[in-house]
């Protein structure tokens, strides 16, 4: 078996110095009925090309969305990733390493934090970041629990706005942990009213920006109604694009800001692994889930980084830690580290702007459509639409023509009756016009 | 000198002679090169990627466009790979060199596994897209909950947990729930071994039980009597680790699942020591409701640095209706995707994480397990138990094992052996990273003072392991023969030396700021 060197002969001496009979003995703790004589009833081992045929027999069975015009968004988004990010990644001192617990021999694992750190700060306009989360949507818990833990208040208000899984994991932490959710009703037209919901026993106020419908607010007039009566203002990206065209939520009244950073860097992979964001004031650094990186000096009053401020994590504080949190999503940072470098101020900008103007470019497009109207006055590279036709058999329709339209708002809200005809379409930098085209044709032609 | 003195990472001329016979004047030294943060390279004009322009549209961003700039730096490509592979020969990964980390377990990354993710088919494909159009996708997470299942006899399993605190978490919640539906919520207390992982008793907390510890016997067990002490109409479950992290079996496992189930109470089994029994022993067959299982541990998942994880929850019959969404189903052939709490998963307590799990490791652990078969698995659990039985006859007549019998697939010294040296566990670790090892972990778990836990893996072959005993053996001489100073120095020959943690905690700088602005705050 090729990932296993021991030879018998080696086993043989191995047990010879231990004194064991056989391998069977140093199982001997085990209780007798509970050990196996025999591996248990699953295929035996397969060299690397068997693996392979299996395993690309299954890949070969999946709609490839670079291979298709592609529009689908609501939470996950399909951007170029440069090819050395991935070579980056995988060098197998990033690759194979372990949380640097020991500094002295991490320090590359942990510069890249710092400076992942550094970005995500930069991006959101907030002080301090952290070394990352598991996703967005895990995030995104961890700050309305950090939020109850700062205020000392135990409800957290979701916007109607806020993606549909997220609101889920917070009702899910909520229902078998310490807080309460006051959740409004999905706002497909972006005018929900949250500021006049809030009250002395509010933590936080929890809104995404741009929405999971797409529209971009401006949140300021909230963070102020939030911070007027002791509350703090949670908001969620989960385009980070759009922190490249947009306002930061720093400059807009944010205390926490969270985001699913798996746009850049990181590919769709089907949902995970992904990685998330999570920035807030400085004040708030003790009160922050997860793990942080510090600089510090070595022996010799060189510069180098650390794990800190881990009296907050679960193996000095146990029950009373920030979280349970152990892992981050430390090679997925990475990746986004990589590729927001290679971008760079200029490229960040230029790649937000051509995700916005070509989105643009569809809207204008779409007008040719008859009976679809799009809901928002104000985008980033996403939009709802309404079509005159329950927009899951569309979607459908048009993946049996090999045209991923995007997602139907009842795959996220099955219950809302007045949902099914409401489609999310998101626009990436990697759409063509010719996939542009055929969607409107597409379009046209299912809805006719 | 000050923390804002921003030169001092690149600048190493002054320090270079006190520290080693070689001076350079770059700073330098051979191949391992210094190297700024990419905030300090950057210039700009420069772009690492070519995107082409965009088309003329009508901007509609509602008046809410970013004003100013982000502070990021300009680079070209040539510069950030650079940069990056520098950082990378500051690293150690299991690439490198033997990386005995107990309880982290540390093994061969197969590349396999990693041009298997990447297949477009996996790598390229939306969580959202229609059902119909991922079928294969569908059918790997079926196909890697079936041997999931099948390698520890559970009846169901949840895959949407992202790393094994979440996995805790879930199986914590899925105790709940069941709970709640016996009418049984008075139930809040849990027991939590001493010895356990960190993060068992904060998860706990987190859903708001209360957590009981149970002490360890003299031969770093559970405490039986301790233990059925405790037992009572308002306990909810045990968290148990097992193997446990002393590197031992608890042989009276049998008797700890019958007297909780006796008492009402469910078996949370930590999985992360899955390892050690992978392919011999199910859990099933040891009592156990519940476990998580880490990916990147038992199936080779590569660590990363950290993450990204993934930590599937093995469930009995009696919690698997409490499963969080979404369940993947097979109907008639075909796959399909419970996303909501109604018809069969009306029991479901809800969701943990958006979208399906974390599908990139998936991939990655079904390919270690094709890979192994079943007949490799029984291997792999056989190869790690000898390894660490091995090192454990090779040393104990030098450090102290402070239990008796054989270990699994770690073992467990103290430091004893350092007493009246003056050398401390600390020193010694970074005495090993001289000699070119990532040390073992160090003062886990808490019961054992001066803890020093020692995991092998099975992919580490017999010459490695002759050569990390001849080393602990004479590094534990050089200490007894009086050379303190030279161990308080160590490391001696890495990048950077002893690290102030102390400084970063008490000052923390968490993010460089540009030195104009950092010059102006003060």
């Amino acid at each position: 078996m090729r990932y296993l060197p021991l030879t018998e002969a080696d086993r043989r001496a191995m047990l010879a110095t231990i004194g064991a009979p056989s391998v069977d003995a140093l199982f001997k703790d085990v209780p007798a009925a509970a050990v196996r004589r025999a591996p248990v009833d699953l295929p035996h081992h397969a060299g690397e090309l068997s693996v392979e045929r299996q395993l690309k027999a299954m890949a070969g069975k999946n709609l490839v969305a670079g291979e298709v015009p592609f529009f689908v968004g609501a939470g996950a988004y399909r951007h170029h990733v440069p090819a050395s990010v991935d070579y980056i990644i995988q060098r197998g001192e990033f690759l194979t390493a372990y949380t640097p617990y020991q500094p002295e021999i991490a320090q590359g694992t942990l510069q890249y934090l710092f400076e992942f750190q550094t970005q995500v700060a930069m991006l959101t306009g907030m002080e301090v970041a952290n070394a990352s989360m598991y996703d967005g949507s895990t995030a995104c818990v961890e700050a309305v629990v950090m939020a109850t833990r700062v205020t000392k208040r135990k409800k957290a208000i979701l916007s109607g706005g806020l993606h549909p899984h997220y609101a889920e994991i917070a009702a899910t932490h909520a229902a078998y942990g310490d807080f309460t959710l006051d959740s409004a009703a999905a706002d497909p037209e972006g005018l929900e009213d949250l500021a006049s919901r809030i009250d002395d026993q509010t933590a936080c106020v929890v809104v995404q920006n741009p929405s999971v419908f797409g529209h971009i607010r401006d949140l300021t007039p909230l963070a102020n109604a939030a911070h007027a009566k002791g509350a703090l203002l949670v908001v969620v990206v989960t385009e980070a694009v759009s922190l490249g065209a947009l306002m930061p939520p720093g400059a807009m009244g944010a205390d926490i800001v969270v985001a699913e950073g798996q746009s850049i860097g990181s590919g769709l992979n089907f949902g995970g692994p992904y990685v998330g964001l999570f920035a807030t004031r400085e004040k708030y650094m003790r009160q922050m889930p997860g793990r942080l990186c510090g600089e510090t000096v070595d022996a010799d009053g060189k510069r180098g980084w650390v794990l800190t401020l881990s009296t907050r994590e679960q193996h000095i504080r146990r029950e009373k830690a920030t979280s349970n949190i152990c892992t981050n999503a430390g090679l997925c940072a990475l990746a986004f580290t990589v590729h927001l470098s290679l971008l760079g101020e200029t490229g960040f900008t230029q790649l937000a702007a051509l995700n916005h103007a070509k989105t643009s470019q569809l809207v204008e497009k779409l007008k040719a459509v008859p009976g679809v109207r799009v809901l928002n006055e104000a985008f980033f590279n996403e939009v709802t639409l309404v079509l005159p036709k329950d927009a899951s058999a569309v979607v459908e329709a048009l993946a049996q023509k090999r045209i991923l339209a995007g997602v139907p708002a009842a795959r996220l809200w099955p219950d809302h009756s007045d949902l099914k005809n409401h489609l999310l379409v998101a626009v990436t930098e990697t759409v063509t016009d010719e996939d542009m085209d055929a969607l409107v044709a597409g379009l046209k032609e299912v809805l006719a | 000198m000050t923390l804002l003195d921003r030169s001092q990472g690149r600048s190493a001329r002054e320090t270079a002679a006190e520290t080693a016979s070689v001076e350079t004047f770059s700073g330098n030294r051979g191949l391992v090169l210094e190297e700024g943060l990419i905030f300090e390279l950057g210039q700009p004009g420069r772009l690492g990627v070519d995107l082409p322009d965009a088309p003329q549209a009508p901007n509609r961003l509602g008046g809410l466009a970013r004003r100013g700039g982000i502070g990021l730096p300009d680079l070209a490509e040539p510069q950030v790979v650079r940069h990056f592979t520098r950082l990378s020969q500051k690293n150690y990964g299991i690439d490198s060199g033997f990386f005995p980390l107990g309880s982290c377990t540390m093994k061969h990354n197969p590349r396999l596994n990693e041009r298997m993710a990447r297949l477009p088919g996996f790598s390229d494909v939306h969580p959202l897209q229609p059902i119909s159009t991922v079928q294969g996708a569908l059918e790997l997470i079926d196909t890697l909950a079936h041997w999931l299942k099948t390698l520890t006899g559970m009846p169901a399993v949840a895959m949407s947990p992202a790393a094994g605190a979440h996995g805790e978490f879930c199986g914590m919640v899925a105790i709940k729930a069941a709970l709640a539906a016996r009418g049984e919520s008075h139930r809040t207390r849990v027991l939590v071994p001493e010895s356990a992982h960190g993060t068992n008793p904060a998860t706990a907390a987190a859903i708001g039980f209360t957590v009981d510890p149970i002490p360890a016997t003299t031969e770093g067990r559970v405490d039986l009597d301790a233990f059925k002490a405790k037992l009572g109409p308002d306990v909810a479950a045990i968290m148990l680790t097992n193997p446990n992290t002393c590197g031992l079996f608890e042989r009276d496992i049998r008797e700890i699942a019958d007297a909780i189930h006796g008492a009402g109470g469910y078996f949370y089994c930590d999985g992360a020591n899955f390892n050690a029994i992978v392919g011999r022993v199910r859990p099933a067959d040891l009592g156990v409701d519940c476990m998580h299982i880490n990916l990147h541990k038992t199936f080779s998942t590569p660590h990363g640095g950290g993450g990204p994880g993934s930590g599937p929850v093995v469930l009995s019959d009696a919690l698997a209706p409490f499963a969080p969404l979404p369940w993947v189903v097979n109907q008639n052939g075909s796959y399909a995707v419970l996303e909501q709490a109604k018809a069969e998963a009306a029991q479901s307590f809800g969701r943990l994480k958006a979208f399906h799990g974390q599908m990139g490791m998936f991939v990655r652990a079904l390919a270690y397990m094709l890979s192994h078969g079943a007949d490799g698995l029984w291997q792999v659990s056989s190869d790690a138990v000898l390894n660490a039985n091995y090192i454990l006859a090779s040393l104990k007549d030098v450090f102290s094992a402070p239990f008796e019998g054989p270990c699994m697939h770690e073992v467990l010294f103290n430091d004893d052996f350092l007493k009246d040296t003056g050398v401390s566990t600390l020193d010694f670790a970074k005495a090993l990273i001289d000699e070119g090892y990532h040390p073992m972990t160090m003062y886990f778990p808490l019961v054992v003072h001066g803890a020093m836990l020692i995991e092998p893996t099975e992919t580490e072959d017999k010459a490695t392991l002759d050569q990390f005993i001849a080393v602990m053996r004479s590094l534990a001489d050089k200490a007894k023969a009086g050379t303190a100073e030279a161990f308080h120095a160590a490391p001696r020959l890495t990048p950077r030396r002893r690290l102030d943690e102390t400084l970063a905690a008490r000052k923390p700088i968490l993010r460089w700021v540009a030195p104009e602005l950092a010059q102006a705050a003060e």
